[in-house]
């Protein structure tokens, strides 16, 4: 069994781990409602895409 | 073996297993008209289903017996053929659409919403200048192979001038 040759410090795994970033979704804001909706995607909060009602909304 | 070249997604699953899949998605979509579903699945079905309708726009004995060998589901079969392959006159393809509607809880796959375009009107996209505009007109059709010969030596007639303008720039300098 290969095992390492040496302590693998705390240090080194979280320098390792400092790409490890979550990013940031693209958002726009909904025609219809004005609320924050990703793009392409139908609005969670009113339903609508494009002008035109697809789902039912939360307040809807 | 690379992926070019390869429209059918295989969902994890058998070659059995998927048309069984996509027959019973095909047979629901047909009966509510609208459903939610993950966006790969949906993109998986949407060829699916307007392959049916299209077959199912001829309304032979034929036809239905191809679609019944897609989608055995009777009611749905039923449904396909006399309430909406009739109402897809208009079309010629593009029956249905997949909308993304966020991520699912509890495995935040992406979900979508496919439906078919019932009662839609029919979008024309026009085409962009210099390809030729797609009307009704048939005299446009010579139109369309001129015209973007004369852009293409607009163009070439544009660049020369620009080209030589350069050069006398440089040489100014």
């Amino acid at each position: 069994m290969p095992l390492p040759k040496r302590r693998h410090s705390k240090q080194r795994g979280r320098k390792r781990r400092t790409h490890y970033k979550a990013t940031i979704p693209a958002l726009t804001e909904c025609g219809n409602c004005g609320e924050a909706k990703m793009l392409h995607h139908i609005c969670p909060s009113c339903g609508f895409y494009r002008g035109e009602q697809i789902l039912e909304g939360k307040e809807a | 073996m690379l992926h070019h070249g390869k429209k059918t997604a295989k969902l994890s699953r058998t070659a059995t297993h998927r048309n069984a899949m996509l027959s019973n998605m095909a047979a629901s979509l047909f009966l509510h008209s609208k459903m939610t579903t993950t966006t790969p699945k949906a993109k998986a079905l949407r060829p699916y289903v307007d392959r049916l309708i299209t077959k199912a726009k001829d309304g032979t004995l034929h036809s239905k017996r191809l679609v019944a060998s897609y989608m055995p589901h009777k009611v749905a079969l039923k449904k396909l053929f006399e309430e909406i392959a009739p109402k897809m006159g208009e079309r010629t393809s593009g029956y249905s659409r997949v909308i993304k509607a966020g991520m699912r809880r509890g495995d935040n796959a992406e979900v979508s919403v496919i439906e078919l375009l019932l009662d839609k009107p029919v979008e024309t996209v026009e085409k962009k200048e210099g390809k030729g505009k797609a009307t009704k007109e048939k005299g446009d059709a010579p139109a369309k192979t001129s015209a973007p010969k004369k852009a293409k030596s607009a163009k070439a007639g544009a660049s020369k001038p620009k080209a030589k303008a350069a050069k006398t720039a440089k040489a100014g300098k």
